[in-house]
């Protein structure tokens, strides 16, 4: 096999098992912020009890989140040795940035949400809660405007060097905020929000199903429901306005999402597909008339174009970003609908007599990693043959010393530490929620307790 | 922001990388050697307590790394790609046993049995031990020199990077970073543990010492570029004797009981090695050998003077910020460890 497809799949593979985790850090950490809140203005010891339990699985998914994530900037030196000379300039600011701004802030206060419970007051240890979820969405921030970049380059100018062409940064700004950096931004957040309100949701259903816990799993179960329909509504704003932004800024990309090889005026939406790309054309097709051109334009008389008008080397695999596209919104709208059903049920207090919805609820906890690892794909397999768009193909980006034996060797290791790593991941998380909330946490202990008491 | 001309961007981005590096090496450095020791340690409860005493810590002062990383990438880009892919079985190993590192601390309490716990007691130190000796090898590497070819790519093989002087600086990395994490077991731990703790740092400073004077000799013989500006400006050997004071002072500090002031001696020690590395190799990057003319240096390596200055300004304005509140959580964890229901 030969070296750029190995890497490829490599870093297909790394990035992939690591956007497993940081979505659920970032999500649980908001729902931590609502709960460990509930609990300083209520006073309500189950809203404690709930801050514990959560802040447990959050310790194990962040865990897994920073050992995985280092990988990846690695990744950037080792296989894409001549992609890292080329963006240095540019990409490498932002990563430094997200070191230093997010990574520092949430592993440091991560220790006081950890083990700082009898150690500090209430109120600093709220402090640090805050400070660990803000830490979690700066990288979140830092990592996607990078990646914006490679999406939309903005704010730079090619110069030549002895080792070749180089991207030199021209406007700092401009490159933060590159055309995409926003809508990317937010749709990225939103998915990481339901990624942990899902999850709390199942757990919490879970319970419901099997009379465990009650007074826990309702409780959890609105703050997660709450999370997750804020979240969802806002995920279908953000996905909208995303995909008019690929129209504008990645033309061949949105084509490749709908299927579109022609470029014409009345554009349909299309709900289902398979392309065949031999004959660049639909196998099979269920479309809504002029809905794409009325979705981009605002009306339904707009142009959207289509593959045509790109060279065959410069478009993307066509079916697979169909599918993977299709894939997300398809789930995304579906999240929304459980969110919705979940909420209304829930505000008509009869959510917990309904076992075939809490059924759903417990297996919707797979919706958002799904959306979210299929959006990944789409957007990142939609930007190909570029690897920084229309500047420099993904073929060009390889290390120039790296053999397709190495990339293997390295490939297939990681595949049997993460396989592991997944595993022990699955056993223990599992574990604690068999294990469920600990009933002596509805008493806070140490350093808490005292400054109740005080301010009682 | 805009900076003066005067200022030399790129030797301050020399400074400001070898400053996370070494960073790094000083918090990462106990780290590791906790995890290096690890199984020295005889009772389930005597490991749990080496685990809690880096255990609100380590994730921090790994980002050490991470941000030095970033900052290389970011400022000396070519350095970045010609290392990171010319060292390329090294670096994925190094990050295989980072991970093993990492998870086998979140892992290893959470479950009862014997061989669950054995198996990341093993992991632990495993990943700790590895992760020193490859740092410890690629320090050597960048010392030694390795071949680079015109267009600045690396022109090695694996096997080459392997060659007794770098093993050298890995065995003797290990070494330092036990000593390091020997101290600060005896900072942290009170009784049965410290006591064994303080025969762990006789032991691993006699081995570090050795260590440390085969390098020097080595050095002296066979990689006399390493010690060419010493050499020429006499008063540098300050540096060096701040160096062996420090060492000399750990014993002194143990034997009285001023456990934090045998710690920051270590400190001292390790921030005056990696002061000599830099002024020696400066205005290097990475040495190329044998052909001299191809090293990668602050100049040939760089950003642009723009890029320098905007992450500049990223590390003015963050780094202070950084720093202070690192310093308040060591604050509030400062004491001997206690075990609870949320530790590991």
């Amino acid at each position: 096999m030969d070296v750029l497809l190995l890497s490829r799949l490599q870093f297909a593979f790394t990035v992939a098992f690591h956007y497993l985790y940081p979505p659920l850090s970032i999500g649980l950490g908001v729902s931590l912020v609502v709960m460990e809140g509930l609990w300083l203005k209520t006073g309500n010891p189950v809203y404690h009890q709930m801050a514990r339990f959560w802040t447990r699985v959050f310790a194990l998914t962040f865990a897994i989140g920073v050992a995985t994530g280092i990988v990846m900037e690695f990744e950037f030196g080792t296989n894409w040795a001549s992609y890292s000379r080329f963006v240095g300039d540019v990409f490498g600011s932002a990563l430094a940035a997200e070191g230093i701004f997010a990574f520092f802030l949430e592993s440091g206060f991560l220790a006081i949400l950890l083990f700082g419970w009898d150690k500090v007051g209430r109120k600093l240890h709220y402090f640090a809660t805050w400070m660990v979820c803000l830490g979690a969405h700066f990288s979140a921030v830092w990592i996607v405007v990078a990646n914006s970049w490679q999406q939309t380059p903005a704010g730079y100018r090619i110069e030549q060097t002895a080792n070749g062409p180089r991207a030199v940064i021209t406007d700092f700004w401009q490159m933060v905020f590159n055309p995409s950096s926003l809508d990317r931004l937010s749709h990225t957040l939103c998915g990481a929000w339901q990624a942990g309100a899902f999850l709390v949701i199942s757990v919490s259903a879970f319970y419901l199903l099997r009379r465990r816990h009650e007074t826990f799993a309702k409780a959890s179960m609105k703050v997660g429901l709450g999370v997750a329909l804020v979240a969802s509504v806002l995920q279908i704003v953000t996905g909208h306005s995303s995909a008019v932004g690929v129209a504008e800024n990645q033309p061949a990309k949105l084509a490749a999402f709908e299927g579109r090889y022609t470029t014409r005026d009345h554009a349909p939406l299309s709900l289902a597909g398979w392309i065949d790309e031999q004959q660049e054309d639909f196998a099979f097709n269920v479309e809504v008339p002029g809905m794409l051109s009325w979705l981009v334009h605002g009306n339904t008389a707009g142009v959207v174009r289509g593959l045509e008008e790109f060279k065959p080397e410069d478009r993307p695999p066509v079916n697979a970003s169909f599918q993977f596209f299709h894939l997300m919104v398809a789930v995304g709208f579906g999240l929304l609908g459980l969110a919705g059903l979940g909420s209304w049920f829930c505000w008509r207090g009869t959510l917990f007599q309904h076992r075939w919805l809490l059924w759903l609820l417990v297996f919707a906890v797979l919706g958002p990693q799904l959306a979210n690892q299929a959006g990944w794909f789409a957007a990142e397999v939609g930007r190909q043959p570029w690897i920084v768009y229309g500047e420099l193909r993904t073929s060009d980006g390889l290390s120039a010393v790296v053999t397709s034996n190495l990339v293997l060797t390295s490939l297939v290791l990681f595949t049997v530490v993460y396989v592991l790593l997944f595993a022990v991941f699955a056993y223990l998380l599992n574990d604690k929620i068999h294990h469920g909330p600990d009933e002596t946490d509805l008493i806070p202990s140490g350093a808490l307790a005292d400054h109740r008491r005080a301010d009682a | 922001m805009t900076y003066p001309e005067w200022l030399d961007l790129n030797a301050v981005w020399f400074v400001l990388v070898g400053v996370l590096f070494t960073g790094y090496a000083l918090l990462d450095g106990f780290d590791l050697g906790v995890g290096a020791l690890h199984l020295f340690s005889r009772t389930d409860e005597q490991r749990r307590i080496m685990l809690n005493s880096i255990g609100p810590v380590w994730d921090g002062n790994e980002v050490w790394l991470v941000t030095g990383g970033g900052a290389l990438f970011a400022a000396f880009p070519n350095v970045y790609a010609t290392v990171f892919s010319g060292f390329y079985l090294a670096f994925v190993l190094l990050l295989v046993a980072l991970i093993f590192r990492a998870v086998a601390i979140e892992f290893r309490s959470k479950q009862p049995m014997t061989w669950w716990r054995r198996m990341w007691d093993v992991g632990f130190a495993a990943g700790s031990l590895t992760s020193a000796l490859l740092i410890g090898v690629a320090m050597g590497n960048i010392a030694w020199g390795v071949p680079i070819d015109d267009r600045g790519e690396f022109a090695g093989t694996f096997i080459g990077l392997l060659h007794p002087y770098a093993l050298l600086l890995g065995v003797t990395t290990v070494a330092l970073f036990m000593m390091h994490g020997a101290i600060y077991l005896v900072m942290k731990t009170e009784g049965e543990l410290q006591n064994l703790a303080r025969g762990w740092v006789n032991r691993a400073m006699i081995f570090f010492i050795i260590c440390y004077a085969v390098t020097t000799m080595a050095t002296l013989l066979y990689v006399p570029h390493m010690a060419e500006r010493v050499r020429a400006n006499p008063w540098l050997f300050s540096v060096a004797l701040v160096n062996m004071l420090a060492i000399a002072n750990i014993p002194r500090e143990i034997h009285h009981g001023h456990d934090l002031r045998a710690f920051l001696s270590s400190c001292t020690a390790m921030i005056a090695l990696m002061a000599l590395f830099g002024l020696e190799m400066f205005p290097n990057l990475v040495l190329s050998n044998p052909v001299r003319a191809n090293s990668l240096t602050i100049y040939n390596a760089a950003s642009s003077p723009k890029t320098l200055g905007i992450m500049l300004t990223i590390a003015i304005t963050g780094v202070p910020v950084v720093l202070a509140y690192t310093a308040s959580i060591y604050w509030i964890f400062r004491g001997k460890v206690r075990l609870d229901k949320m530790s590991y």
